[in-house]
This record gives C-alpha cells, sequence and structure tokens, in this order.
C-alpha cells in the first residue's frame, strides 16, 4: 500500500517581524521550515503505516525550488520511506490550482492508495490544494480530519473537526485526507533517521516527465493573479474605557456588537 | 513560462526586494537584483521597490478569454446545516447585493438540500432576486462529493459571473473541488470584495499568517469564486424583491457518493486547539492566582471561545503549554482576543497582534497592552469579567 | 541550523547538536519550571531522548550507540544543548553517562554487551557512586567495603548524594576490598537496583539542579557476583580517575550549556527592556557586562570542545586539560549567572522569571565530579610534574 504525503516548505510565518520604523514586514532570514500541517500529515501517515503492520510504503514529495530537498530530507527523518521532489522554473507562480493539477500529476505518476494532506499552508492560507487534488485525481476527500477511527487497506472511517463538533465519515480507498493539529502530536526526528535522511536518494520530476505542458501551469496556467500585496495598516491605540466595571462592560459590548465582533 | 526581471538602469541596489522576500529568491549581485531560483514569483518584492523596477512578466499576455461576458449573476452558496440556513449567508447576501447592484445583474442564493422549501422563502424576505434549490435526499446534509458534483453543474448550466460562500469547514471544502471542476479560480478568506474600474472582482484576503494582505484577481476564468469567513461582512437588512423559487431535481449520478456519513457528533468542546479559535480569552500574571483562571474560562465559554494563556502563567504552571500565546508559544490571529491581566509584553504581542479585534482589561492605565487593544478596560478584572461574562451570555439569550 | 562558531563538527555532531536543541527547545523548556518545583523525576524527557537515539551518543555502535568515533565530543554537545534548557533534566542524561564510563573504560566484552546496549537505547539509566559521607574530595578514604566470600562480593556501606540514586537501574559502585593497600585497595562494581540488601535513602531537597534526583545508597549485605566486578581487585581508584579524566569536559559541557541560557535571557532582556527612554543593551554598563559574558562562554566553550577532541583522539593522560576545562567552564558559569541576574535587576530575582534557576543551577558545577579546588589541585600537580620531568 502506498501512501503519499504531499509537503510544502514555507517561510516560518510566526517568525516574521514588522519593522517598527518602516512599518513594514521583514521576512529576510526567516528560517524556512516544513508547512506545520504537513508535519503532522506525515506523522499520520506514519501511524497508519505502524497501525496497518502490513508492507506499506510513505512517500512524501514537495513542488517546489530544489532547496526544498531540506524539507524533504526532515519527513524522511520522521519515517517517511521516499522523497520526490517536483522541480521546474515553469512551476513558479503557480496558484492553486495550478499547484493542485502538478500535484496531482505527480501523485498519479509515483502511484497511490492514500493521499494525506496538511490542512493548509501556513503562507497562502487556502486551504484549497488538498481538495484540488483529490478532484484532479478522481477520489473522495475528507477534510479537516482529526482522528483515523479506522483504517483498512479498502476503506478508512475518519473524525472531520467541524465547527458545530465532529462528524464521522467513510471512505473508501483510494481517498484524500486533509489533517487538523488535533490528529496527533508530530514525533521529533531520531539521530538514526536523519543519518538515513541524509544518505537518502531524492526522485526528481520535471514538467516534461510529468507530461505537463508549460501554459498549463505556473503563473500561466493560474486562474488566480495576485496584483498588490500590502501591510496592513499598523495598529494603534483605541478606546480606553475607564469608571464604573458596569459602565465600563456596558459600552464594551456595545462597541463589540456593533463592530460586529460578537 | 512566466519569468521576472530586474530592470537594472532603474535599480538602485537599495536592497528593499531582499528584505521584503521570505523564500531567500533575490539577492543583491554587483549592485542590481538578481532573482534566485528560490524565487516563486510572489511578487512582494514587485510592491517592495520604491523605483518599479521589477517586472514579473508572462508568456501568455492577458487576451481574455472568449465568452467571459456570458456569465453573468452574483451567486451566493446557501450552506444549511440540518434545515437551517448558516448566519454567514446573510451577510453574502449583503455583500452579494452590492455586487450585484454594481455589476447590474441579479444576485441568486443556491441552496442544496431536502426540506428546505420555507428556509428558501425566508431567503426572498432579504434583497435576492431568485433562490435556485436544488432537492435531493442525498443532499440534506453536506458531503464534498455531491454537493461539489451538483453545484459545479448548476455553475456550467447556469454560468454566474461571481460565486460566494462562507468560509466555513463546508465552504472551503467542496468549493476548492468545484474550482478544479469548473477550472475557475477561488480566493479564500476574503476580507474585502469590490468591483474594480474593469469589472472585475478584486479579492482581498490576508497571508503569511495574517501578516500581510494581498489583493487577487481572476481575470479570464470563470466564475471568479471566493469564500469570506462568518463576521466579516455584514448581514443583509430584511427587504423582499419578489423573487422566485427555482427547483430542481439534481441527476441521480451527481448525487452519489462514494464517502458516507455516519454520523454528527456535536460536542462542547473543552479544550479548542487556541489555533483555530475565531475567539480567545487569554490570561496574564494580573489574573493573581491559578484559581483566577475560571473568571477567564466562564467568558470564552460564553463567547464560545478558546482559553489562552501568557507565558509567565504557563511558566507558572497555571495553565498547561498549549494555552500559550506569545513568542515562545502558540501565534493566533482571532476574530477577538480579550487579554486580562497581560501587561502587553514584546513577546506576548508577537503572537497576536494581528488579531481583527483586540480588547484588554488591566488595572495599570500604562500598560503597553493599551497601545494595540482597540477597546480596553482599565479595571479590577475581578470585577469586569464576572460582568462581562453576564453581559455576554444575556445578549446570546 | 544553529549559528555561532564553525568549530568544525562532523556531520553527525551537527546532528546531534541539532537534534539536541530541538529537544531541549521543543520538550524540555516548556517542562523546566514545572520539575523545578517539583523534583519529579523526567522520565518523560528520558523516553525523547530514547526516541531519538540520543541515550547513546558516548557508546560505540558496537554495542548499541552512535559514537561514530567522537563519543567524548559527542557528549559535551549533547550536555551542553539540553543544559541550556534545564540543567537539571539534562543530568539524568549526562550522570548515565558519568555511572556507564566506568563500564565502557574497564568493563570486559561480557559486561558491556550485557549492560551497554540497554543503557544506549534508553531502556536502562545508570550512576556513579564514589562519594560517602566523610570522603568527598578524599575519596580514598571511602569506607564501604567490599568482602569477598567464594564467587561474590559482600557489600556494606553507604554513598551519598548520588545523581539518579533510586532512578538508575545500573550503578558502578566503588569499595574497599582490601584497607591495607590504601589507594590501591579498592574496587569498582556493577550494581542493579533490585539487589537484596541494595535501598535507597529519602531524595535531597537541593539549590539547584532539581530536576534531577539525588539519593543515599544503602548497602547492606548485597551480595555482588564476581561477574559484576569492574576490572581486576584494586584497581578501583584508577578506574575512578580514568572515569573522571573523560567526565569533566562533559561537566564542563554543562556549565556552558547553563551560561549560554543565562546570557541568551539577559540579552533578551535587555534587549526590549527600556529605560529612560532607551532599551538597557544600549547603555555601555550593561553592553560591557554583556560582552563579558560572551566572551567567557565562547573561551570556555572553546577549551572543552578542544579537550574532548583531544580525549577521543586517544590522549593517554588528559587529567590537566580535564580539569581546566570542567574549572574553567564551571566557574565561567557561575559569574555569567550571576551577572545574568544582575542585568535583570529585580526581574532577575524573582522566582517568575527563569534567570535565578540558571545561577541556582550554576553553582553545583563548580562542585560535583570534583570540586574546583581539588581540579586546581590536579593541575598545579600536572604542571610540577612536567617540570620536574624536563631536563633542566
Amino acid at each position: 500500500m502506498r501512501i503519499v504525503v504531499p509537503v510544502k516548505q514555507v517561510p516560518d510565518t510566526t517568525e516574521v517581524r514588522m519593522d517598527s520604523e518602516t512599518n513594514t514586514l521583514v521576512r529576510e532570514g526567516v528560517d524556512s521550515i516544513v508547512n506545520p500541517f504537513d508535519t503532522y500529515a506525515v506523522e499520520e501517515a506514519v501511524r497508519v503505516k505502524e497501525r496497518l503492520n502490513l508492507d506499506a510504503s510513505i512517500t512524501v514529495l514537495t513542488m517546489g525550488p530544489p532547496q526544498a530537498e531540506s524539507a524533504l530530507r526532515e519527513c524522511l527523518a520522521v519515517g517517511a520511506d521516499e522523497a520526490a521532489l517536483v522541480t521546474d522554473r515553469a512551476f513558479a507562480g503557480s496558484d492553486t490550482w495550478a499547484t493542485s493539477l502538478v500535484l496531482a500529476t505527480a501523485i498519479r505518476h509515483i502511484g497511490f492508495d492514500l493521499v494525506i494532506c496538511g490542512k493548509q499552508a501556513i503562507d497562502g492560507d487556502t486551504a484549497q490544494v488538498g481538495p484540488g487534488i483529490s478532484v484532479h485525481l478522481d477520489v473522495p476527500q475528507a477534510t479537516y480530519v482529526g482522528k483515523v477511527e479506522e483504517i483498512t487497506p479498502g476503506k478508512a472511517v475518519v473524525l472531520r473537526l467541524v465547527e458545530e463538533g465532529h462528524e464521522r465519515i467513510e471512505l473508501p480507498l483510494p481517498c484524500l485526507w486533509t489533517v487538523t493539529k488535533e490528529i496527533n502530536e508530530p514525533r521529533l526526528p531520531s539521530l538514526r533517521g536523519k543519518m538515513r535522511a541524509k544518505k537518502a536518494e531524492i526522485r526528481k520530476l520535471t514538467a516534461e516527465e510529468l507530461g505537463l505542458k508549460a501554459k498549463a501551469v505556473g503563473l500561466d496556467g493560474s486562474p488566480t493573479r495576485v496584483v498588490r500585496i500590502f501591510s496592513p495598516l499598523p495598529r494603534a491605540g483605541g478606546e480606553v474605557f475607564t469608571g464604573e466595571a458596569d459602565e465600563c462592560v456596558a459600552k464594551l459590548v456595545a462597541a463589540l456588537t456593533e463592530g460586529q465582533v460578537v | 513560462m512566466a519569468e521576472i526581471i530586474c530592470i537594472q538602469d532603474q535599480c538602485t541596489g537599495c536592497g528593499a526586494c531582499v528584505e521584503a522576500c521570505a523564500y531567500d529568491g533575490v539577492e543583491l549581485a554587483e549592485g542590481v537584483a538578481l532573482f534566485k531560483e528560490s524565487c516563486n514569483l510572489c511578487g512582494a518584492c514587485v510592491e517592495a521597490c520604491p523605483v518599479n523596477a521589477i517586472v514579473i512578466r508572462k508568456e501568455l499576455e492577458a487576451t481574455p478569454a472568449a465568452g467571459l461576458d456570458d456569465y453573468r449573476g452574483v451567486w451566493v452558496f446557501g450552506e444549511q446545516h440540518r434545515g437551517e440556513i448558516a448566519p454567514v449567508v446573510l451577510e453574502l447576501v449583503g455583500k452579494g447585493r452590492e455586487l450585484a447592484d454594481a455589476r447590474g445583474c441579479e444576485l441568486v442564493v443556491v441552496v442544496l438540500g431536502s426540506g428546505m422549501e420555507s428556509a428558501c422563502r425566508e431567503l426572498l424576505e432579504h434583497p435576492v432576486d431568485r433562490v435556485i434549490y436544488a432537492e435531493a435526499a442525498e443532499l440534506a446534509d453536506y458531503l464534498s462529493g455531491p454537493y461539489g458534483r451538483v453545484f459545479s453543474d448548476l455553475v456550467r448550466e447556469h454560468r454566474p459571473e461571481i460565486v460566494l460562500a462562507g468560509a466555513t469547514t463546508v465552504g472551503r471544502s467542496f468549493l476548492a473541488r468545484v474550482a478544479v471542476e469548473i477550472h475557475t479560480g477561488l480566493t479564500a478568506d476574503c476580507t474585502g470584495l469590490e468591483i474594480d474600474e474593469e469589472g472585475l472582482l478584486a479579492q482581498t484576503r490576508p497571508a503569511f499568517g495574517g501578516n500581510i494582505m494581498a489583493t487577487i484577481l481572476c481575470p479570464n476564468h470563470r466564475p471568479q469564486m471566493a469564500t469570506v469567513r462568518h463576521k466579516v461582512m455584514k448581514p443583509a437588512a430584511r427587504s423582499s424583491r419578489g423573487g422566485s423559487i427555482e427547483k430542481v431535481e439534481p441527476k441521480r449520478k451527481l448525487v452519489a457518493s462514494r464517502a458516507k456519513l455516519l454520523a454528527l457528533l456535536p460536542e462542547v468542546e473543552e479544550t479548542i486547539n487556541i489555533a483555530e479559535a475565531d475567539i480567545i480569552v487569554s490570561g496574564g500574571r494580573g489574573l493573581g492566582g491559578p484559581e483566577n483562571f475560571k473568571l477567564v474560562e466562564e467568558l470564552a465559554v460564553a463567547l464560545g471561545g478558546a482559553v489562552g494563556a501568557s507565558r509567565a502563567t504557563v511558566d507558572a504552571g497555571w495553565k498547561p503549554y498549549s494555552h500559550q500565546v506569545g513568542q515562545t508559544g502558540k501565534t493566533v490571529c482571532p476574530k477577538l482576543y480579550i487579554a486580562c491581566g497581560i501587561s502587553g509584553a514584546v513577546q506576548h504581542l508577537v503572537g497576536m497582534q494581528s488579531s481583527d479585534c483586540i480588547v484588554a482589561i488591566n488595572k495599570d492605565p500604562h500598560a503597553p497592552i493599551f497601545q494595540v487593544t482597540d477597546y480596553g478596560i482599565v479595571g479590577d478584572l475581578h470585577e469586569v469579567l464576572p460582568r462581562l461574562t453576564a453581559a455576554v451570555r444575556a445578549k446570546r439569550g | 541550523m544553529a549559528q555561532g562558531m564553525d568549530y568544525g563538527l562532523t556531520e553527525t555532531q551537527e546532528m546531534i547538536r541539532d537534534l539536541g536543541r530541538q529537544v531541549a527547545d521543543e520538550k524540555i523548556k516548556p517542562v523546566a519550571a514545572h520539575h523545578d518545583e517539583t523534583g519529579e523525576f523526567p522520565w518523560e524527557i528520558i523516553k525523547v531522548l530514547a526516541d531519538a537515539d540520543l541515550m547513546g551518543v558516548y557508546i560505540p555502535e558496537e554495542y548499541g550507540g552512535s559514537a561514530d568515533g567522537t563519543p567524548g565530543m559527542n557528549m559535551c554537545l549533547l550536555a551542553e544543548e539540553l543544559s541550556r534548557a534545564c540543567a537539571g533534566i539534562a543530568l539524568a542524561f549526562a550522570a548515565t553517562g558519568l555511572g556507564t564510563l566506568p563500564i565502557l573504560l574497564s568493563g570486559s566484552d561480557e559486561q558491556k554487551k550485557r549492560f551497554l546496549p540497554n543503557i544506549a537505547g534508553g531502556k536502562r539509566l545508570a550512576a556513579f557512586g564514589i562519594t560517602e559521607a566523610n570522603a568527598g574530595s578524599d575519596a580514598a578514604s571511602i569506607q564501604t567495603t567490599a568482602v569477598k566470600d567464594g564467587d561474590t562480593y559482600v557489600i556494606n556501606g553507604t554513598k551519598q548524594w548520588i545523581s539518579n540514586g533510586g532512578e538508575a537501574e545500573v550503578y558502578t559502585v566503588f569499595a574497599m576490598t582490601d584497607r591495607t593497600r590504601g589507594a590501591r585497595g579498592a574496587t569498582a562494581f556493577i550494581l542493579e537496583k533490585g539487589m537484596d540488601g541494595f535501598s535507597f535513602g529519602k531524595k535531597e531537597d537541593k539549590l539547584g539542579i532539581r530536576g534531577s534526583t539525588t539519593r543515599e545508597l544503602v548497602f547492606e549485605d548485597v551480595r555482588v557476583p564476581e561477574a559484576n566486578r569492574l576490572g581486576r581487585e584494586g584497581t578501583g581508584f584508577m578506574i575512578a580517575m580514568k572515569t573522571f579524566d573523560v567526565s569533566r569536559p562533559g561537566v564542563a559541557a554543562q556549565a556552558v550549556g547553563i551560561a549560554q541560557g543565562a546570557l541568551d535571557c539577559a540579552v533578551n532582556y535587555a534587549h526590549t527592556r527600556k529605560q529612560f527612554g532607551k532599551s538597557i543593551a544600549s547603555f555601555q554598563g550593561v553592553g560591557f557586562m554583556l560582552a563579558d559574558m560572551a566572551m567567557k562562554i565562547e573561551a570556555a566553550r572553546a577549551l572543552v570542545y578542544a579537550t574532548a577532541r583531544h580525549i577521543d583522539g586517544g590522549a593517554k593522560r588528559p587529567t590537566k586539560y580535564s580539569a581546566m576545562s570542567k574549572c574553567f567552564a564551571s566557574d565561567v558559569a557561575m559569574q555569567v549567572t550571576t551577572d545574568a541576574i544582575q542585568v535583570l535587576g529585580g526581574y532577575g530575582y524573582m522566582k517568575e522569571y527563569p534567570v535565578e534557576k540558571y545561577f541556582r543551577d550554576a553553582k553545583v558545577t563548580q562542585i560535583y565530579e570534583g570540586t574546583n579546588q581539588i581540579q586546581r589541585d590536579e593541575i598545579a600537580r600536572a604542571l610540577i610534574k612536567e617540570a620536574a620531568g624536563r631536563k633542566s
């Protein structure tokens, strides 16, 4: 059984800071990390493999520049078996449509029984690539998975985390899941894992090998275009209420109600 | 393929592009910008360049695709749960009406479900021109396959130019499928939607964990689709336009599903992961002791939110680390963040300052937290919190 | 991953350091204050270290470890990273190292095969037992006896202040087999928790390293088989000295870690704390303090690594350098942590802030594994010996 986990190398957006003098974002020198939600996906893949206790293999793959290899090696160090780097200048500028096409093509090329994705990437924050892949692959999906209750080579029963609680969904394999942080606690790499990961050979896949034409992917293949990027206005202190507790609370509740916050 | 170019004559070698790039995609070489393989064409440097020396050139210049004008109408997905229309739908109707008026077209709400007739009629008590109601027993509860296929089929048939949906677990999951099925663009979690000078939908949304804003267009594909979070737009007031309900029966093969919904398990989640929460009430050292976290928790429950904690309280063992907000804890970006007895040290601010609305309650009027709040109360939280909790409960009935 | 001076680490050494740092930041930091407060033994961290294959970085591969030829350096790198987060918790690992060294240095192949794999795998912890109530610096005056009876030894006595006492399963214990031979009358034994007559005293309530457990060991007619004797009778003190030669850089590394952790706190604080309209780091008085702290730490670190390399390279008599590294680094740690509290001022004095813990933790590094007075003694003696040995 083959489990494929698409992962993304992203800048650590929690480390991005504001330059207080220019009020702009300073993103230089920010660490590149494996998208946190993807580490939960890799961990779940390893747990599924352990649970199934049969011949399963986990392949992690990423669409990115050559430096994304280090993200793949981090995943190998925690238990993935193989890694593939889908890399080509033609892919640069891909929006979620083009990205899901590229990844789905690569996944089909590698072969799969189960695809596990992280809920969303912390730089794009869209949560669209997972579902997009499942349509390109024409497999059923379960998003926001918080727990895998049952897994066999033929079917899975999962709990989706939704606003009101959970939904129990049964899906046949092959299928695709996107997972939330509720699902597990990712393990740290082991020294042996890191050594194995360092030596591992990473498969490279280009647009040509995948049969993808340049105009179907990358910026040209993306229905959406970013036309402007700007920093949100810096916060300035707002209203402060002083005086009797009852009065202050009343004013606060009124302000929050009017502002549609509660 | 597309490429990014530095117009060397204009480049002053100031390095603003290098600073703006989070992907290590550009460096300065011989005094001008040089793009590396790691550049992913995100465009942040284009914006940052003070002399407009950076250009992203697409191979296929935007020749508008044929037939785009055939797409007319603004659609709102009428999300429903167990027969009730989700509150976000009325907010989308409010915005949708604005967009429809700007485009001079009709506003349609599309409902998928079973036994939804009266809910559809209720929708028509708002400024909606038409409700399309796809009825099937299989559509009573959300399943991504049937909803995606039925909705895509309707879109192909009716050709709306704009589709809006709530950025809920339902909206985000299935609309992403629709976008791929139909081959069009989708922008998630929009905070701003306007029609621009060319009649296109300008979609503005946060990215990078809320640290930047991006405006996005979908120029050559239709419909232009966007999801919007609950409580971002104002709901439409009641005002009927005498609209009609168009009931359709989806083809059998569209509603067949490979996945099965086995059960719905409603829960009062006690340990909401704060990174996912829309509302967070946090406690700091000003609480005075671990037993006072109860005041914070009661307010959080009343608001339907999660409980956060400052590092000091976690280090002191008043709350587990999973609740810690700040530089060494979690970074959160909820709609509402209420800081109780938190002074506002930089390390804490870094973890929550991109929250939409920040409120602080602190007895020290000079506490740094008040520099980033939208609203603050200077007072004793032992008095303020119980009153605030009571007021919230009263409001919610 | 880590910044700082390039000490020419091998790939494996870098991995050990980076993984150690990850464990420290993600797993140890969040619970350090808790263990300092309650004194609970950090079993959950031992499990993390074991799962990460880190418990055996100083043990050769043939016995289940990952020494890769540089056990000393590996131990120092890991001890430093873990101590940066919490020296008390790090000690559960480091004291195991100390307790294991006699087996590594003087054990038979059979003994190594019997004990090392489980220790390397983190399944069993170890402890080193020489100190007694009346025998600290004067280790030769230990009173614990081991009397031969057929093919077993009967051990009687008590050991004091043993790190990991009561939690570890494997104990290397030093007892007198022949009082008449003085310093050549002690023998080292491997004892195991659960042996009849082997019990533990109460847990000590310490000033610092409170995340580690320190107990008395009590031996009442404990029968130990000959197969558990390390080396020949009478070689006990020699084994102990050889052990300290190798273990002292490890203590030094702990001290460097503690000092670095304290400096990081002090720098972060000085950078953000504003008084008189500016950050206090911009005042030279404070800036100079931070500079001195940083210099001392880097010098200590460089000395520790150089010593570790020297020993890994097979140096026959590293005593002088081992003693130097331990003495220098622990003195630096005490100075740096004292100054770190000063930089934080009032906040430094409050238990709510992590700096005072570093100060309390640092103190013991000047005391255990040979007080710094003993270290200086060793260095002086080595210098004199060298002078005497040189032709005039």
